[in-house]
């Protein structure tokens, strides 16, 4: 743990909090998840320590709840984009020629529309369910990641070592998992920690438009749009959604901050 | 003494190590160190990589590459100390009383300002000559450097023009001016050997009509021999030797100096040839992509199984090409080759692994050659489970037996190649070579980016594990003195073909024809005034010029 700095150890602390509440959720929560236990928009008090929601629930179970549905959306939106995303780029890179052009321009193809607008289009024509969600975030969103990943195996697939590989006659497969992934990992962890930041946007983006997470499941993106005719009331509900989404962007980034400067300086091993 | 224009006194250079998984720590780069050099004078420093040569030469501008510090000692330049002086005080003499020339000129100029402008630039922003004036001494100093139509020269951009030529414009910006010390920090290092005489020679006629005084640094006591005055040995940050030129190259006191004065000097009595050869080339014409020329043209070789060929030639001729072909990487245009009785399929993807096996390959730079994210072990490791299905035990013994043919022993196999030093690099590309038990091997230019005793250590292995395993060597090199070395049979390549052919003594026997002769004069000998009798008496004017 040494030489870390604290920038990123506080930001590590504080994803880690996030990731250990939404885990522990039904054992953490105050209250069940939408069960109504009080006044709508109360204040804040001992009994409801981030107060009310605009039906009387409890504020701080609807956001850890939240946070659960939200993560863990996040998280497997990203898991899929950067599976799908990496294994094309790299097979791009290595075969090249026409199968390098075909799916690069495809590639470009997709990411000249507007995610958020592709996104409520094929959602709206499709049963909004948590697999639908995470695929189509996922797939948006492997755009990016192929492009990065495609331009770093293109650099290391000129390397005399991948060169001797071929040479040796190793296949494909070889190639891509033993000799570019592992030194294309470093820019590919660092990616993962804005993108996953990304996600979380998008999916409280969805939500906040009625296309995301559905009721009574409560998800920050939801409860941003539940309660946000309270702000006209000077009620701080829908804002308390936004603070945890920008102290979680901000800690995850001060992570990947760190780790994009250490592997950078490496740069897969060379240059260190 | 009242002429000594540098003095530098028990120099200390430190600077802090950040080695992988240690915590970072204080290195002594240059301990005790004195010299003193006179006002006109050449002083050679010489040594191997990481001997701090290029660090004292910049302590003589009082500058420290990140991360150095010059921590001890007195850098006296015209009797004034400047270690430790104002930054104020050392821009007013950096570029004025003292300049440098690179290694590398082509990093060193701007791309998008014409040369002249680079040139005079230093001499103008100290005020010690006029726009005009300036020019004209430029002009004057091109045409001292022997460099082509010197009134225009300056009117080039960098990029139209060679990189021996843009060497010598680089020395023309450090004596624009008219310094009183002049860096030269491995000016020909870079360049092939044709051209390095040629800008050995520039550099020389410019120092004798200048009267500038100069720290030449180089790894190559030859090159050194034909410029310096003294030469100062160096190892590890210490001073080994210092003496006169003839002292050092004809009786050196140190065990160091003396291996450095007798480098490349392996006896290597070439071989006859058998009935049938291991590879046959035959007519090979090759060029890349939808390039309109061809890089290879006609290409006739022959090696026989146990041997050695050597391939010769400058950047450029189209040696590293035929490298490729014979791999299958570039499939040629035309001509065929037969290897081991049976001809060889052009393409790679069309080749048997066991075709495959047989041809292995050693690169020039063996840091890109290996995968820094895989053990020694498993680079090693690799081909033995890829070609011979061994796994576990068997795998890891037969690992540690080449280990121990190259040398290297216990220890090295779970270390990853960012943990080797150069020569050690090379030696495990060897292994991995021989793991497949190939009958040939091509080296690609293997030696060229080692230290001279390292190269020397790894073309001794090569000859010993030919005599052990029998296999052959296609030896692609600019160096004769490694084809002396090393090779039975060879082939001087001069602009993708085959200017000479035969047998070790046969083609390094007179008489020549121009370009064999070019190439062969061009190595610097160990032997002072070897630059001027080469220069009277050649043919042929190098490419570079």
């Amino acid at each position: 743990m040494r030489g870390i700095p604290f920038s990123a150890l506080l930001g590590m602390t504080v994803t880690a909090l996030f990731f250990l509440a939404a885990l522990l959720a039904p054992w953490i929560a105050p209250y069940g998840m939408a069960e109504i236990v009080g006044d709508v928009w109360e204040p804040a008090s001992a009994d409801f320590w981030l107060g009310t929601d605009n039906l009387g629930r409890d504020l701080l179970t609807r956001m850890i709840y939240g946070g659960q549905t939200t993560i863990f959306v996040a998280s497997m939106a990203t898991a899929v984009s950067f599976c799908l995303g990496s294994i094309l780029g790299f097979t791009a890179a290595v075969y090249g020629g026409l199968t390098d052009q075909v799916m690069s321009r495809v590639n470009d193809l997709v990411m000249s529309i507007p995610t958020l607008i592709f996104a409520l289009v094929v959602l709206s024509v499709m049963p909004v369910t948590l697999p639908v969600l995470i695929l189509v975030m996922g797939l948006l969103d492997s755009t990016r990641v192929f492009r990065l990943s495609r331009a770093v195996a293109v650099d290391i697939n000129v390397m005399d070592y991948v060169e001797a590989a071929r040479l040796r006659g190793e296949g494909q497969r070889w190639v891509i998992f033993r000799e570019i992934l592992p030194n294309a990992l470093s820019p590919l962890v660092a990616e993962l920690g804005l993108r996953f930041i990304f996600a979380i946007l998008f999916i409280s983006t969805l939500s906040f438009l009625g296309l995301g997470i559905q009721p009574p499941e409560a998800d920050w993106g939801g409860i941003v749009k539940e309660n946000r005719e309270g702000i006209v009331y000077g009620i701080p509900a829908a804002l308390i959604p936004a603070v945890a989404i920008v102290t979680l962007s901000i800690s995850v980034n001060l992570v990947a901050d760190w780790a994009l400067n250490r592997t950078t300086s490496l740069k897969g091993g060379r240059g260190g | 003494m009242a002429d000594t224009l540098l003095d530098i006194r028990n120099l200390r250079i430190e600077a802090t190590v950040y080695a992988p998984g240690e915590k970072p720590r204080n290195a002594v780069i240059v301990d005790d160190v004195s010299l003193s050099l006179e006002r006109g004078k050449v002083m050679g420093l010489i040594g191997e990589s990481g001997a701090g040569k290029s660090t004292i030469g910049l302590a003589a501008l009082s500058y420290g590459r990140g991360g150095i510090r010059l921590t001890g000692g007195e850098v006296l330049l015209n009797g004034r100390q400047i270690r430790g002086a104002s930054s104020a005080t050392l821009r007013s003499l950096r570029g004025k009383e003292v300049t440098y020339v690179a290694q590398s000129a082509a990093a060193a100029f701007n791309p998008a300002k014409k040369l002249m402008e680079q040139v005079i630039e230093a001499t103008l922003h100290h005020g010690v000559l006029s726009q005009a004036e300036a020019e004209a001494r430029a002009v004057e100093l091109f045409r001292t450097l022997s460099l082509p139509d010197p009134e225009n020269f300056g009117k080039r951009y960098p990029h139209q023009v060679s990189g021996g030529q843009l060497q010598r414009a680089m020395t023309a910006m450090a004596l624009c001016p008219k310094p009183d010390l002049v860096i030269f920090d491995e000016p020909t290092t870079a360049l092939d050997v044709t051209t390095q005489i040629d800008v050995l020679a520039a550099i020389k006629t410019a120092i004798a009509e200048t009267g500038v005084a100069a720290l030449y640094i180089t790894h190559d006591l030859a090159v050194v021999a034909q410029v310096s005055d003294e030469i100062m040995v160096l190892r590890s940050g210490k001073m080994v030797e210092h003496g006169s030129v003839q002292q050092i190259i004809e009786a050196p006191r140190e065990d160091y100096t003396r291996a450095l004065v007798s480098v490349r000097q392996i006896d290597h009595a070439e071989k006859a040839p058998a009935a049938e050869p291991l590879l046959r080339a035959e007519n090979v014409t090759a060029r890349y992509g939808a390039m309109s020329k061809d890089v290879l043209s006609n290409v006739s070789v022959e090696l026989y199984a146990g041997q050695t060929l050597a391939l010769v030639g400058e950047s450029g001729s189209g040696k590293s090409t035929m490298a490729r072909v014979i791999t299958g990487l570039l499939p040629p245009r035309a001509g065929e080759i037969t290897f081991d009785g049976k001809p060889l399929p052009r393409a790679l993807k069309d080749r048997s692994r066991d075709e495959l096996r047989e041809l292995q390959m050693i690169y020039q730079m063996a840091d890109v050659a290996m995968n820094p994210r895989q053990t020694v072990a498993t680079i090693i490791g690799r081909p033995l489970e890829f070609y011979f299905g061994l796994r576990g035990r068997a795998r890891d013994e037969r690992v540690q037996e080449l280990l121990d043919a190259i040398e290297l022993g216990q220890g090295f196999a779970d270390r990853y190649p960012a943990e080797l030093s150069g020569g050690q690099k090379q030696r495990v590309c060897i292994a991995r070579a021989l793991a497949a038990k190939p009958k040939m091997i091509i080296c690609d230019e293997v030696t060229s980016a080692l230290d001279p005793l390292v190269a020397d250590g790894i073309l001794k292995l090569l000859l010993d594990l030919q005599a052990r395993e029998g296999v052959a060597y296609l030896f692609i090199t600019h160096d004769i003195a490694t084809v002396r070395a090393i090779a039975d049979s060879i082939a001087v390549m001069y602009q993708g073909r085959v200017q000479r052919y035969g047998t070790k003594t046969e083609v390094l026997a007179p008489p020549f024809d121009d370009y064999t002769d070019l190439l062969l004069s061009s190595v610097p000998e160990m032997e002072i005034g070897w630059l001027e009798r080469v220069l009277s008496s050649r043919k042929m004017a190098s490419a570079g010029n």
